[in-house]
């Protein structure tokens, strides 16, 4: 891959960063979320949520930017490389912290100090966290740029439009829905094998259900408000109401939606991962971790990092993910909560 | 009416409510007194604290986020406010009975009309032989055709008016001594309305009851209460006899609500509507 | 009644439909026949070989429907695949040539073993668990359990399994770690720490959402009717407010029944409990896309079935539709 490629996949992750920030900020403007935030700001549990997540976004990032300098193996590093550019590739397993492991020869120096230890192939367990941290942004982002226009678009146009086009959709989203999604998903990945966009293409297509149908609910409910009427009256178009009316009122449940989902995508592709659906055998992944850990536990002594720290990395991103979309849903409808 | 102790005896009560965003105090230092076999009409608008005060007589508003600032209700010398959970529960449905303004959603969907009455007498009345019979004793007085085969009906295949009187008559079934009325016609059609109006004044001549009746409508309580109270802003601005205070209203807020009855035959002239602005706060 | 239900199975026909189509388009993206043959004839096999090979399985016919002069309009791949469906004729392992049907009857029962005991233990815990929440609501004990409950939810679901059979198999061997031997009452033994422990794993959300269900029912108007006549908050909770909440609660667990039978993949493989989820996972690792795509369509039945329960269940347990 040449460096122009890499420019150009390095704009992308920036531009689409620029683009979910540009756009939150755009719909932060109307009155709704305006109170809201005040609402968000009075709630410690949720901004601390987002510290958290945020620190998440900002590890994921450092590795997905990269430059064009090339390490010994031939890959082009990233930022996250270059900040463990010092910590070297160990034999096997170690310690987290220790100095020495023991092999078949006795005692052996470590070459240096590791955070959370290393795993079987020697490398760094705090590393393979961080990377696997941004194999996790970057399936639920790209997941999510899937799957929430497919959900916004069909969604509103159902609850809009009604008669035989929700029919149409409706009848979509029941023959989806009716298939077990772990058995679904796990044909098509069969069909399309592993890698990183397959998870993501296959997780988008499946999972813009639920927004669909809330969006189509909540699209049935404003379309009946009286200010549509008066808007239709004065003779807006279709569209015109659509854009300016409904999809402003609606984009707080989609901004809820996306931030519950990602922590179901990043659960359902550590699942995934496990089985060893997902992922093609390297890339680093919680799921993989914990599925190459699991017979570890049973070894004397007993290593416990590995699994520990792809755990422990996961179950904060999920657990912030649901608080604060759970902080987000009270401050935006205190009566719901 | 003899001037012995009331039944009811309202003095200074203040309930303030807690939100997120500060205190609404709902009712503010409000009296009153009920004698035995007395009805009181509280008439107000939405908002007046009419419902506040109705439900607070046995303690029914959830005390987060209500809170009861001063004041003493004495049910027969003994202070309601100062009673325990176990007194309360024994007074609720025994001694002071409720009936609510939306009958369909009041009563339990998912039980027939008689398992619901029945909860009751079991509970007040432990020593009552024949449940049955007595239901039946109770929704016929209170109106209701077929009692025996209504009984094990479900509420919502009742209409509305028989649903207020199902309402009734499992208030009334444990004979109270008070019975409570919170707006129950206002979700009922006109014709029903004077219909469950005529009913609660045979009633209450019969069982001779006291009654509380709540309402924003000044048109019915010409002819069943004995004494009205008029609520506005939490306070009871006017409180007197019927017949007085129908005649010669004092308050101008008084006079407002009494002119918003539409009378018939009054010819083509505008309802009159309350001016806020005018009144004194 | 009758007519509602009629009403609903004719419902489910035209989503059953596009199932199959969706199951039928996937295997033959895979599964391409001409590549099969080329498998099994090897690659230097004549084209009238492979036309043969073809010809005797009826994979030269056309996919959806047959438009060739002389021919029946169902004369077609598709029509011949919802044939076999229809007569529960679900294909054979590529594997190991066995009859799908068969590897199905044979998983079925180890999968319930599990997943019945777990799906009762875990509702019964959720619903007192919920009750519980509902009665203390708003105080401290109310906010504790909520967020051990988004806790227990952001657990991924394989570190339940992993560290459960760490835990109780491996450091203090109250449990067989592995494995699996039906009938009898020595069976009890190997199921019960993935039971519980697929119980304890899904606990979480379920008392989320029946506590969200409760909590609504105790708002309403009939629980002041019922406090107004005296009861006390036990009996309005356990009584009326119960109650009322089942039939809602009901649309969420009967959908989930008929799934019982498909087994827990994580946990079926992790312990070796030879039920059909295994046989999901051992068709993944081998490839045995025939395997999965029955899997899929079995899937569904079992859920469109489970809506059914769901709306037979409902006309029966609430009064309002039961005597309209």
């Amino acid at each position: 891959m040449n460096v122009f490629l890499l420019i150009i996949q390095d704009i992308a992750v920036i531009a689409v960063v620029v683009a979910i920030i540009w756009s939150i900020l755009r719909f932060s403007r109307s009155e709704r979320w305006q109170r809201a935030l005040r609402r968000f700001y009075g709630d410690w549990l949720g901004m601390a949520m987002l510290v958290v997540i945020s620190i998440y976004f900002v590890v994921g990032i450092s590795d997905l930017v990269r430059l064009p300098v090339k390490d010994p193996s031939g890959r082009y590093v990233s930022f996250l490389d270059l900040c463990f550019r010092e910590v070297p590739v160990e034999k096997n397993f170690s310690a987290p912290l220790a100095h020495t492991t023991y092999s078949l020869n006795g005692a052996e120096p470590l070459k240096g100090r590791h955070l959370l230890g290393t795993d079987q192939l020697g490398k760094d367990v705090l590393k393979q966290t961080m990377k696997g941290c941004s194999t996790a942004m970057l399936i639920g982002t790209l997941t999510s740029l899937i799957y929430i226009p497919i959900g916004i678009i069909l969604g509103i146009v159902a609850g809009y439009y009604k008669g035989w086009v929700d029919d149409v959709i409706q009848y979509v989203y029941s023959v989806i829905a009716s298939i077990p999604g772990i058995l679904l998903l796990i044909a098509l990945l069969m069909v399309l094998g592993k890698g990183v966009l397959q998870i993501s293409f296959v997780l988008g297509i499946t999972g813009w259900i639920g927004l669909c149908r809330l969006l189509r609910g909540e699209t049935l409910k404003q379309s009946e408000r009286i200010y549509c009427e008066a808007a239709r009256a004065l003779g807006q178009s279709n569209l015109n109401i659509i854009f300016r009316h409904i999809l402003p009122n609606v984009m707080h449940l989609v901004l809820i939606s996306f931030i519950l989902g990602f922590s179901g995508i990043v659960l359902t592709e550590s699942v995934l991962s496990y089985l060893g659906v997902g992922m093609p055998i390297g890339t680093p992944s919680w799921g993989v971790m914990i599925d190459s850990a699991r017979m570890e536990l049973s070894r004397d002594p007993m290593v416990w990092w590995n699994i520990g720290a792809a755990t422990g990395a996961l179950f904060f991103l999920v657990i912030s993910l649901n608080l604060l979309g759970d902080s987000l849903r009270r401050a935006f409808d205190p009566k719901a909560a | 009416m003899n001037q012995e102790t009331p039944l009811l005896s309202v003095k200074d009560l203040f309930i303030r409510f807690e939100t997120e965003n500060g205190h609404v105090d709902a009712v503010k230092g409000i009296s009153f007194d009920i004698q035995a076999g007395e009805t009181l009409a509280i008439v107000g608008e939405s908002g007046s604290g009419k419902s506040v005060t109705a439900l607070s007589m046995t303690r029914l508003i959830p005390e987060p986020p209500a809170r009861y600032v001063s004041g003493e209700i004495l049910l027969n010398g003994k202070d309601v406010l100062k009673m325990s959970p176990r007194e309360l529960r024994a007074i609720r449905g025994s001694q002071i009975a409720y009936i609510f303004q939306e009958p369909s959603t009041s009563l339990n969907p998912v039980f027939t009309i008689r398992n619901q009455i029945a909860e009751t007498i079991r509970l007040h009345r432990p020593d009552v032989k024949n449940i049955n019979e007595e239901i039946i004793k109770w929704l016929d007085l209170v109106g209701i055709v077929e009692p025996e085969k209504r009984m094990w009906d479900y509420p919502h295949q009742l209409s509305g008016g028989m649903q207020q009187r199902a309402m009734i008559a499992m208030a009334l079934s444990c004979q109270p001594v008070l019975l409570v009325a919170d707006e129950p016609t206002t979700a009922l059609d006109v014709t029903i309305q004077a219909q469950i109006m005529t009913q609660l004044r045979e009633l209450k001549s019969r069982l001779k009851m006291s009654i509380i009746l709540i309402t924003h409508n000044f048109g019915i309580v010409g002819d069943i209460a004995d004494r009205i109270a008029v609520m506005f802003r939490g306070k009871i601005v006017e409180y007197g006899e019927t017949k007085s205070i129908l005649a010669n209203p004092q308050h101008p807020y008084t006079k407002a609500l009494i002119d918003c009855i539409p009378q018939l035959g009054a010819g083509k002239k505008r309802l009159t509507t309350i001016d806020h602005a005018s009144l004194p706060s | 009644m009758f007519n509602y239900i009629i009403r609903r199975i004719l419902y489910s026909v035209p989503i059953l439909f596009g199932v199959i189509v969706i199951t039928f388009v996937l295997f033959y993206v895979v599964h391409p026949p001409h590549s099969v043959a080329l498998q099994m004839l090897g690659p230097k096999a004549k084209p009238e070989a492979i036309q043969n090979w073809l010809h005797n399985r009826g994979y030269d016919k056309p996919m959806f429907i047959n438009t060739q002069a002389g021919q029946s309009l169902f004369d077609s791949q598709l029509c011949h695949h919802i044939k076999s469906l229809a007569l529960f004729d679900l294909g054979k392992s590529l594997k190991t040539n066995e009859p799908i049907i068969d590897m199905f009857k044979r998983g079925a029962i180890p999968s319930l073993c599990i997943t019945v005991p777990a799906f009762f233990l875990g509702i019964t815990m959720a619903i007192l668990a919920a009750l519980f929440l509902v009665f203390v609501r708003e105080s401290l004990l109310d906010v504790t359990g909520t967020i051990l409950c988004v806790v227990s939810m952001s657990i991924p679901p394989m570190v339940y399994v992993i560290f459960g059979q760490w835990l109780f198999a491996t450091q203090w061997s109250y449990f067989p770690a592995f494995g699996f031997i039906p009938g009898g009452f020595s069976m009890a033994r190997f199921l019960a720490l993935p039971v519980c422990i697929m119980a304890f794993a899904g606990i979480g959300s379920d008392i989320r959402m029946y506590r969200a269900i409760f909590l609504e029912e105790a708002r309403s108007d009939y629980v002041r009717t019922a406090y107004a006549k005296g009861l006390s908050a036990r009996r309005v909770l356990l009584v009326h407010v119960f109650k009322n909440g089942m039939i809602s609660l009901i649309t969420l667990v009967v959908a989930s029944l008929p799934l019982l039978i498909m087994g827990s993949l994580i946990i079926e493989d992790f312990f070796g409990i030879p039920g059909l989820g295994n046989l999901m996972i051992n068709a993944t690792r081998s490839a045995d896309f025939t395997v999965i795509m029955a899997e899929v369509y079995v899937g569904s039945l079992l859920f469109l079935f489970g809506l059914l329960l769901t709306d037979i269940c409902y006309a029966i347990a609430d009064p309002r539709i039961r005597l309209k």
